[in-house]
């Protein structure tokens, strides 16, 4: 899973203001020996001096990140007790759990920035941080779970394999596990909905179905187009982020359209051709009031995903009490012995 | 909200040995009551494709680690001492291997 940069121009602002107020920032010597090290390619660690725009940059985005991972698990979840058979299950609960495992990988590299997990999970549950857009859609049949694996995992896995080299060892390697496992989601989605697609007019129907509604939206995952990101070039600058939101949107665009192809999907997009002078597919406009509607909340499903967060966080405070209680007790029989 | 639902268990590094014969690695970190629970989470979260045969857990605030400030002198007098490898050393065509 994967979230793109999702901050409003007044957040970014914020995280500047909040990075300027902090003494590192006003040192232009350091920043422009932490450009330096950047520009040599050289890998920045937890305990390395670092600008605090950089940091609250890269606490933003691996928290938001984490935040997708956890969120994403609702759509799929959905289908776990209806998963038609047992091979499903068994692999959708494989991914589900992968995800779970994703969330972890990445709140632990945001941790290295120096705030907590508690606090992120705060500010996802009871605050305003952010996670992809495209887990505010609705799984409302069988085939949407193949497209979500080959589409949602598919432009994840597009997005996260140049971050496997951004500038920050811990989230770059976070990202080498998760790309690692990632390919496995991809590929069960791909076989799902192939196996619908080749199957029953009536499952040939749900699987162009789940493509129709999840084509634009998987499209939007990579973020605002380069000419209405203005912040872009910093976390491009700083070795954050390698390729721009169209660069790789459009590589997503070029792998998919054949994929589809392959099992007889139609994309939903009248517009969509193949360009012989720049070798790569062209599309029609993509539809950016639904998306920063969806950023704003007002997305098919944004109010029912946090509620369900904030239901299992609050259900579960018994057991996260029950074994600190049980690790005290533990530690103090063996104090006495 | 109360305060004490969103407190962290303490924060555990994580080693493994992939297979023996080879050196536990650090892998990544979990959170955790005590180091019972911080060996099953490792185990869910990073065994779950046979990574690894055996778990370290340490209590993160229990290592202490170098300062990068002082990496140039801890490490940089290792960098001009080339006569400690040995490439450094020409040998007589006539000894093939040595």
């Amino acid at each position: 899973m994967y979230t793109t940069d999702l901050r409003t121009a007044r957040e970014k602002a914020s995280d500047e203001a909040k990075a300027a107020k902090k003494k590192v920032v006003d040192d232009p010597a350091l920043l422009k020996a932490f450009q330096a090290r950047i520009d040599n390619d050289e890998v920045i660690e937890a305990k390395d001096l670092m600008p605090e725009a950089y940091r609250a940059t890269l606490t933003r985005q691996i928290s938001q990140h984490a935040h997708s991972e956890i969120v994403g698990m609702l759509p799929e979840g959905n289908w776990i007790g209806r998963a038609p058979t047992l091979r499903r299950k068994l692999i959708l609960l494989a991914k589900v759990q992968d995800e779970a495992g994703h969330g972890l990988y990445l709140y632990s590299a945001a941790e290295t920035l120096g705030t907590s997990r508690a606090e992120m999970v705060d500010q996802l549950l009871y605050g305003s941080a952010k996670y992809s857009t495209i887990f505010n859609y609705p799984t409302i049949n069988w085939a949407d779970i193949g497209a979500i694996g080959w589409l949602v995992d598919g432009a994840a896995i597009t997005n996260q394999i140049p971050l496997q080299r951004c500038s920050y060892g811990p989230y770059a390697r976070a990202m080498v596990r998760v790309c690692k496992e990632e390919s496995f989601h991809q590929r069960q989605g791909y076989e799902l909905i192939t196996v619908m697609a080749r199957g029953s007019a009536e499952q040939q129907a749900m699987a162009q179905d789940a493509l129709d509604r999840w084509w634009w939206p998987s499209l939007m995952m990579f973020g605002p187009h380069d000419s209405d990101s203005i912040h872009g070039h910093q976390s491009a600058k700083w070795k954050i982020k390698r390729f721009s939101n169209d660069e790789l949107r459009q590589r997503f665009i070029d792998a998919t359209v054949s994929q589809a192809e392959a099992i007889g999907l139609r994309i939903p997009d009248p517009e969509l051709k193949w360009n012989e002078k720049t070798e790569h597919y062209d599309i029609g406009p993509i539809d950016w009031e639904e998306f920063w509607a969806v950023v704003k909340g007002f997305g098919p499903c944004n109010r029912e995903r946090l509620e369900a967060r904030r239901r299992a966080h609050e259900e579960g405070a018994w057991v996260r009490e029950a074994a600190a209680a049980y690790a005290r007790k533990q530690s103090e029989r063996q104090a006495a012995e | 909200m109360n305060d004490s639902m969103n407190t962290d268990w303490e924060l555990f590094e994580v080693f493994l040995r992939a297979k023996n014969g080879l050196n536990h690695k650090h892998v990544g970190s979990v959170h955790a009551a005590d180091t019972t629970m911080a060996i099953g989470v490792a185990r869910d979260l990073y065994t779950r494709r046979n990574e690894g045969e055996s778990i370290w857990v340490i209590a993160s605030k229990d290592i202490t680690a170098s300062d990068p400030d002082n990496s140039d002198a801890l490490f940089e007098p290792a960098k001009d001492k080339i006569y400690r490898h040995p490439t450094f050393y020409e040998i007589t065509k006539e000894v093939k291997n040595m």
